[in-house]
């Protein structure tokens, strides 16, 4: 006769053995969800590829896949993303260095403490809330510095958007900063070097293969931005790179086709998909960069 | 030629001349330690001001009629009842597939996943999922849920597709909740003859559910504020209803029906009535921004209270 222990024990295991298995089904989930999403993208876009010649992709100068007579210039979208993009980095690199600088190596640790969880704040405002406000605040201000400035502006949309990546900058770029071991800073303060030099000679060098990560990925989270430039930068595309005038992102078509009505397999099904191949690749390689990097920067610290 | 035992004198002028630079570097401290104080301050500002500047434009549309009337063509009459009912229900899909399946996946790749290449094809995986923009994920719902699963451009259609747009932040802050916990409390529980699910089940999970419920509250707080995946599977943005009922007077009582029914949610209500020219849209805008502002920042403010208490009571 098996002991009581036993037959518990037995159940124990049969237990065990199907715990393993919902968790590994939920560790597969997330690889489900990314293959559902890249074969949704390549699936539901093929016709659009093969239906585009791809010379015309790059030698037409005018995006209107709906029209009758469509032009296929993904440069008129992709010029939009880049300005809106270049905006926001002028915006959020030099200032959320600063901010990452000032945090890592002068604030006191009780303003530090304090400071971070409000900086994180501004990424978990909703978008639909910083388009508001650029479209209905900033716009109107901007225009009497600029009075040529439409009333939808990549400028005014990519100062926004700049705001909203500082977080993904200063917080990424203050933990490398802090991770740089104390001994570099005191060997070079025994030099006689200043807090400033110190930061700038020694931490920035040390820590920047972690600030290069937080830049890619800021960068990644201002391509895919949608929200901000569909209201704020105007749904027209258009090949310019006049920050000062409206245009349309690749995400901000999506959205413009979205809002109409949209038959299954219609063309205006198919481009967006087709916009959103290009966008998914874009935000890989840079979300991969910034994979690689974060980790290099782990393995040397 | 100086030797051992002289002492060396410097020259006046050097000496000055350091004692300059050395003070030169101090100014240029103060002055940066100031710069740094305003540009964060100034940083926060912009969040002060986009609150201020929607309860200046909004806070007076926000009443109980505002709260509990359909949109309408006349600005003034015009409420977000769907849009808020919507969100609601939509956050109810989504916790529900994000919280079982994050929760499980953080267990598997913390406690359970051996180390090989699979392990790290799944994490880097998630590292880039987490960058993934979420009109993609409203791509993916489209292609995915509405049309090959035939779910149509429902509440079930949106709820999962932000659910798999969260996914990655439960997975990450269950891990980082796992991880902090130390080997030996694993090691005592195996001691005693507990199997892996066991140490799991009444161990790591119970010491952790500070750190994951901040995570699930993060995550939900980002589904709340987030339009563009909706705009994409076609979320109407002009809805004057409300879904059908979950609980029913007859029998079987439940009913859900209502995953299946057309939505609006308080982000796509607020770009509905951004994109409407007019003042008096204009402020119907801010009011659904302030709301969403307080629900958003509010959860946030929980989740770091939440994260700091966790912290506090844990020694050991």
């Amino acid at each position: 006769m098996p002991l009581p222990q036993e037959s518990s024990r037995r159940l124990d295991k049969a237990v065990e053995g199907i715990m393993v298995w919902v968790l590994r089904l939920g560790g597969w989930a997330s690889v489900l969800v990314t293959f559902g999403i890249v074969i949704t993208l390549i699936t539901e876009s093929e016709p659009f590829f093969s239906k585009v010649p791809f010379r015309r992709l790059i030698t037409d100068k005018m995006w209107t896949p709906l029209f009758a007579d469509p032009q296929y210039g993904i440069s008129a979208l992709l010029a939009g993303t880049l300005v809106t993009t270049g905006v926001a980095l002028l915006v959020a690199v030099p200032l959320g260095t600063i901010l990452a600088i000032y945090l890592s190596e002068f604030a006191p640790v009780r303003l530090r403490e304090l400071v971070k969880p409000m900086l994180e704040l501004l990424s978990a405002v909703p978008t639909v809330v910083y388009g508001y406000f650029a479209l209905l605040t900033l716009t109107p201000l901007l225009q009497k510095i600029y009075p040529d400035l439409s009333q939808f502006s990549m400028l005014s949309a990519g100062l926004i958007m700049g705001i909203m990546i500082i977080p993904y900058v200063t917080s990424l770029g203050e933990d490398s900063m802090r991770s740089v071991p104390m001994l570099l800073r005191e060997g070079a303060f025994a030099l006689g070097d200043g807090k400033l030099g110190v930061a700038l000679r020694v931490v920035f060098p040390g820590a920047f293969s972690g600030l290069a990560a937080a830049y890619v990925l800021a960068i990644s989270r201002a391509v895919g931005e949608t929200m901000i430039v569909a209201i704020a930068a105007g749904l027209q595309p258009k090949l310019t790179f006049n920050p000062l005038d409206s245009a349309a992102t690749v995400t901000a078509f999506i959205v413009q086709v979205s809002l109409g009505d949209l038959p299954h397999g219609s063309i205006g099904y198919q481009s967006i998909f087709a916009a959103g191949a290009v966008l998914f690749l874009m935000t890989l390689g840079f979300n991969l960069a910034g994979h690689a990097l974060r980790r290099r920067f782990h393995r040397a610290a | 030629m100086h030797f051992a035992g002289d002492s060396i004198v410097l020259p006046e002028h050097f000496l000055e001349h350091q004692k300059g630079r050395a003070l030169r570097r101090k100014a240029i401290d103060r002055w940066f330690g100031r710069l740094g104080l305003i540009l964060t301050l100034g940083t926060l500002g912009v969040l002060a001001i986009l609150l201020l500047n929607l309860a200046a434009n909004g806070l007076f549309r926000i009443d109980w009629h505002f709260l509990t009337s359909f949109p309408s063509r006349r600005a003034a009459e015009a409420g977000v009842l769907s849009a808020w009912v919507g969100t609601a229900l939509l956050m109810l899909v989504t916790a529900s597939l994000a919280i079982p399946l994050g929760v499980a996946a953080g267990i598997y790749l913390e406690e359970y996943a051996p180390k090989n290449k699979w392990t790290d094809f799944v994490e880097i995986n998630i590292a880039n999922l987490a960058g993934v923009p979420s009109i993609l994920y409203g791509l993916m719902a489209l292609g995915l849920f509405v049309y090959k699963f035939r779910f149509g451009q429902s509440i079930l259609a949106g709820g999962m597709a932000l659910g798999c747009l969260v996914l990655p932040i439960v997975i990450v802050s269950t891990r980082e909740a796992l991880r902090t916990i130390p080997a030996m409390i694993r090691e005592a529980a195996f001691a005693l003859g507990a199997t892996r699910w066991q140490a799991v089940w009444h161990h790591l999970l119970p010491y952790s559910t500070g750190g994951i419920s901040t995570g699930v509250i993060l995550a939900m707080s980002r589904a709340i504020g987030e339009s563009s995946p909706l705009i994409t599977i076609g979320a109407l943005t002009f809805i004057a209803f409300l879904p059908p009922p979950a609980i029913l007077d007859h029998a079987p009582f439940v009913s859900f029906s209502w995953l299946f029914s057309p939505f609006t949610a308080l982000p796509i209500q607020m770009f509905n009535w951004v994109s409407r020219p007019g003042e008096e849209f204009q402020a119907n805008a801010a009011a659904a921004g302030l709301l969403l502002m307080v629900i958003t920042l509010g959860m946030n403010g929980a989740a770091i209270l939440l994260r700091r208490h966790a912290q506090r009571n844990i020694k050991w």
